[in-house]
């Protein structure tokens, strides 16, 4: 019965995180692609300038193939496997985190998600549009990258476990505050201690760069915030189911 | 008096029963082992590590790469 509960709920988060990948992919592709189109363009004027006789490299996968196909694929794989996660993080998470039914527990869950898995390693390491970026430090850019990520999805679990710990002693405020500010601390920490990368061109586009990442951040906070409701409403469907039939038994005493 | 006393117990959201540890673990595990595969391909196959040679995977997700801020090259 409750594993079949954990099954039912991880189907239902692939979907939810499906429906939120498809608003984030329209939100990718009117607000995103355009950046990524300049910033293309950009590169290309750049290679042609500084050398005639830059070859031309061979287009694996067309332009107008990445930013429909190629984007889509990328977007919806992304929400689906987040879906997933958050599935199973909520499962953990009901009833264990306060007082909050399945909507706000699946709310409150990827509103957290989206600062521990987005927001944190992107005030650190934030995303570059094409032609920023040194392809020579792709290796340690992304070790850095994907480190901070761990770091601060560990840290945001170990800060959801301390308040519970001091709940019964603090009260569930004053927990919660202690330990939002132990994540802060320990994330000010990393954030002074991990190397800075800043790998933008000087004479690259001040404007271009700040409206491609404030997109970024579009994107992923739709994505988080459709899986949030999405994954509320088919939870609390399964969890509470509306009592369409049980009601007109139980309802009609209680309305005399 | 009993309605109004009733109607407010009606919207207060029930706190649900917990799910036991011990049915999740084996789906977290499992699931959660493939998820963060899929994550891979779409966030960093082709970049800084390759299963796969060539570039394919990279240039099919290239745009997907830069606008969800996983470092692309």
């Amino acid at each position: 019965m409750n594993s079949a509960t954990v099954r039912n709920l991880l189907v239902r988060g692939m979907l939810a995180g499906l429906a939120a990948g498809v608003l984030a992919l329209v939100v990718a592709y009117f607000l995103g692609e355009p950046g990524v189109d300049s910033a293309i363009g950009l590169e290309e004027a750049q290679a042609h300038s500084h050398g005639g006789a830059h070859e031309h490299e061979v287009e694996v996968v067309s332009r107008s193939l990445q930013s429909t196909a190629g984007l889509a694929t990328g977007i919806l794989v992304y929400g689906v496997a987040f879906g997933g996660i958050a599935a199973l993080a909520f499962c953990f998470a009901l009833g264990r985190i306060g007082r909050f039914g399945p909507r706000a527990t699946a709310l409150l869950l990827s509103g957290c998600a989206l600062l521990a898995v987005y927001v944190v390693p992107y005030l650190k390491y934030p995303v570059n549009p094409p032609a920023v970026g040194d392809p020579d430090t792709i290796g340690k850019r992304t070790a850095l990258y994907f480190l901070m990520m761990v770091l601060s999805v560990l840290l945001a679990i170990a800060a959801t476990l301390l308040g519970k710990r001091l709940a019964p002693r603090l009260g569930a405020w004053y927990a919660t505050v202690v330990a939002v500010a132990a994540f802060g601390v320990v994330i000010g920490l990393a954030y002074a201690f991990l190397p800075v990368i800043n790998e933008v061109p000087d004479d690259f586009p001040a404007t271009l760069l700040w409206r491609f990442r404030l997109s970024a951040l579009a994107i992923q906070a739709v994505l988080w915030g459709g899986l949030g409701l999405f994954l509320g409403e088919l939870a609390e469907r399964l969890l509470n189911p509306k009592p369409a039939q049980a009601a007109p038994g139980r309802a009609v005493p209680a309305a005399r | 008096m009993a309605q109004h006393v009733a109607q407010p117990t009606a919207t207060t959201p029930v706190v649900p029963a917990t799910l036991p540890l011990k049915a999740i673990a084996p789906w977290a595990v499992f699931f959660g082992i493939l998820m963060l595969i899929l994550l891979y391909f779409v966030g960093a196959e082709q970049g800084a590590t390759s299963v796969f040679s060539g570039t394919g995977v990279h240039e099919w997700v290239h745009d997907a790469r830069h606008l969800l801020g996983f470092p692309c090259h």
